[in-house]
C-alpha cells in the first residue's frame, strides 16, 4: 500500500536557507544541502526547496544548490519559486531536481503546465495553489505572488484545470491556516483532493503530529508539508511518523 | 566503467552521482563506442515513452542499447528506462519499445489517483542476485503507466497499488526497476549496489 508522505519545506534565498532553522550539530544553519541531508536521515519522504531569491544571480545560485543536493540525498526533491519557462524547468531538472513547482507563472500562462508536462512528464510538474476562503463566494480563491494578489479564480476550478492541463501533483497551501499552527485546512484539502485524480500535498497550519493524521484521514491528502515546526524541532519527522503509525496511517 | 545512456531524457545527474557514491565510475554518455565498451550500463528515463523512443531512434541509441544487451553485460533500465525494455506501450498512442523483454506497458485504470506517486513496499517474487542480503521495504515510485511482462519468470518484484504492479524485472543480465533506486533511500541504494556488484571492474578502472 502506498505510504502517506511527510515533506519538509526549506525557503532558500540566494543559495542560503532563510527563516529560522534550529538544529543542533549543524555546522552551518544556512546551508540548504546540509539541512536536506539531515531531513533525509530523519525520514523525510521528499523535500521542497522554495527559492525566494529576487535576483538573477540568486536563481543561478539555486542551480548549484540543486546540483549539490542531488549528489547528497537519496529522496526526491521539488524546486519551486520564480520558475516561468520550460527552459527554467530544464535547467533545474538537468541539475538533479525531481519535480518543478509552479505557481504564479502557471496562472499567468496556463500553457506552461501542458508544455512542462509534455516535455518532462506529468510527474515533474507540481502546480502550487495558494488558496484563501472567500466568504462572499462561499468557496476558496486562488492568490498569487506569495499570497499577495487575489486572482478572482476559484481554487477548485483551478485545481481541476491544472490537472486537465497535465499537472502531476498539486501543492495546496491554505493561506487561512498558514502560520496558525492550528492544523491543516481540512475542508479545503478534502474539497480539492476529492475533486481531482492526482495526488494533493496539504500545506499550511501544521502544529503537531495529530494535525498530520487529520490531513490524511479527514483531509484525504496524499502528502503533507510543513516548515517551521520541523525547523524549530517542535516535532521531528520521526515523531510525526510514529504518531501516524499508532493511528493506523501507512507511513514509510 | 558504468555508462549512463544519455538520450536527452531524464535525471542523469542523480543516477551517476548514486553510482559514484557506491564507489564505481560512471560516465553520462551518448557515444555508441563508450556505451558498447562499458562494463555495465544504465538506461534511465523520465518523460513520455514515445518521445523517449524517438530520441533513441534519432540518435541510433536504440540499436546500440540492443547490441549492448545482446553482449550479455549487465544493463539496468530505471523507471521509463525499464518500460522501454518491453515490446510496446500505450502511452499517448501505441509505441514500439526496444523489445528486449516480452510484454506491454499500459495505463493505470481505476477510480484512484494517478500517477502512482510516493513510497510503496516491495514484495520479492523470486530469488535474484539483486536481493542478496536484503529485506523488502519501501521505495519511491512515480509513474502513470505500468508494465505487464508476458513471462511470469521475468517478474522479480511487485508492489501493490490497487492491483499488483511490476516493480523489478530481470532476465539474464538484463534488469529493470520501475521505481527510482537513486531516490529510494537505503533500500534503493542497496538494490543499486547489488546491481553494480554484478558489473565487473573493467580495465578502465584498474589504473
Amino acid at each position: 500500500m502506498l505510504a502517506k508522505r511527510i515533506i519538509p519545506c526549506l525557503d532558500v534565498k540566494d543559495g542560503r536557507v532563510v527563516k529560522g532553522v534550529n538544529f543542533v550539530n549543524l555546522r552551518d544553519a544556512g546551508d540548504p544541502v546540509e539541512l536536506a541531508a539531515i531531513y533525509d536521515r530523519e525520514g523525510a519522504d521528499e523535500l521542497v526547496f522554495l527559492d525566494i531569491s529576487a535576483s538573477v544571480e540568486g536563481r543561478a545560485t539555486m542551480i548549484e544548490v540543486v546540483r549539490r543536493t542531488a549528489g547528497e540525498i537519496t529522496i526526491p526533491f521539488t524546486v519551486g519559486g520564480g520558475i516561468s519557462s520550460t527552459d527554467d524547468m530544464k535547467r533545474l531538472l538537468r541539475a538533479g531536481a525531481d519535480k518543478i513547482g509552479i505557481n504564479t507563472a502557471a496562472i499567468r500562462n496556463p500553457d506552461l503546465i501542458a508544455d512542462g508536462s509534455r516535455m518532462f512528464g506529468a510527474q515533474c510538474i507540481v502546480v502550487a495553489i495558494d488558496a484563501k476562503y472567500n466568504a462572499e463566494w462561499g468557496e476558496w480563491e486562488v492568490y498569487t505572488h506569495g499570497g499577495r494578489n487575489p486572482t478572482g479564480i476559484k481554487a477548485l476550478e483551478w485545481a481541476k484545470e491544472a490537472e486537465r492541463r497535465g499537472a502531476g501533483e498539486l501543492l495546496l497551501t491554505s493561506m487561512d491556516a498558514d502560520g496558525t499552527k492550528d492544523g491543516f485546512d481540512l475542508p479545503l484539502t478534502k474539497a480539492v483532493s476529492s475533486a481531482v485524480g492526482i495526488p494533493v500535498i496539504a500545506s499550511g497550519g501544521a502544529g503537531n503530529a495529530r494535525h498530520f493524521a487529520d490531513a490524511f484521514a479527514e483531509g484525504q491528502a496524499d502528502a503533507a508539508l510543513a516548515a517551521s515546526i520541523f525547523h524549530y524541532k517542535e516535532v521531528t519527522i520521526r515523531e510525526v511518523k510514529d504518531a501516524l503509525r499508532t493511528e493506523g496511517v501507512n507511513v514509510r | 566503467m558504468i555508462a549512463i545512456i544519455d538520450y536527452g531524457m531524464g535525471n542523469l545527474h542523480s543516477v551517476s552521482k548514486a553510482v559514484e557514491r557506491l564507489g564505481r565510475q560512471a560516465v553520462v554518455t551518448s557515444s555508441p563506442e563508450e556505451i558498447l565498451a562499458a562494463d555495465g550500463a544504465i538506461l534511465p528515463g523520465v518523460g513520455a515513452f514515445g518521445d523517449a523512443m524517438s530520441n533513441l531512434r534519432e540518435t541510433g541509441l536504440d540499436a546500440v542499447t540492443k547490441r549492448y544487451a545482446a553482449s550479455g553485460k549487465p544493463l539496468l533500465g530505471i523507471c521509463l528506462g525499464m518500460q522501454l525494455l518491453f515490446d510496446e506501450s500505450e502511452e499517448h498512442g501505441k509505441h514500439e519499445g526496444l523489445g528486449l523483454l516480452p510484454g506491454r506497458v499500459v495505463r493505470f485504470r481505476g477510480d484512484y489517483k494517478v500517477p502512482h506517486m510516493g513510497w510503496n513496499e516491495l514484495t520479492f517474487e523470486r530469488e535474484s542476485p539483486l536481493f542478496e542480503g536484503l529485506a523488502p521495504g519501501h521505495v519511491y515510485f512515480v509513474h502513470s503507466y505500468h508494465a505487464l511482462p508476458e513471462r511470469r519468470e521475468d517478474l522479480l518484484a511487485t508492489t501493490d497499488y490497487h492491483r499488483p504492479v511490476t516493480a523489478i524485472v530481470g532476465r539474464g543480465s538484463l534488469y529493470g526497476m520501475q521505481f527510482h533506486p537513486e531516490k529510494s533511500g537505503d533500500l534503493g541504494m542497496a538494490l543499486l549496489r547489488n546491481f553494480v556488484g554484478l558489473v565487473p571492474s573493467g580495465t578502465s578502472e584498474t589504473l
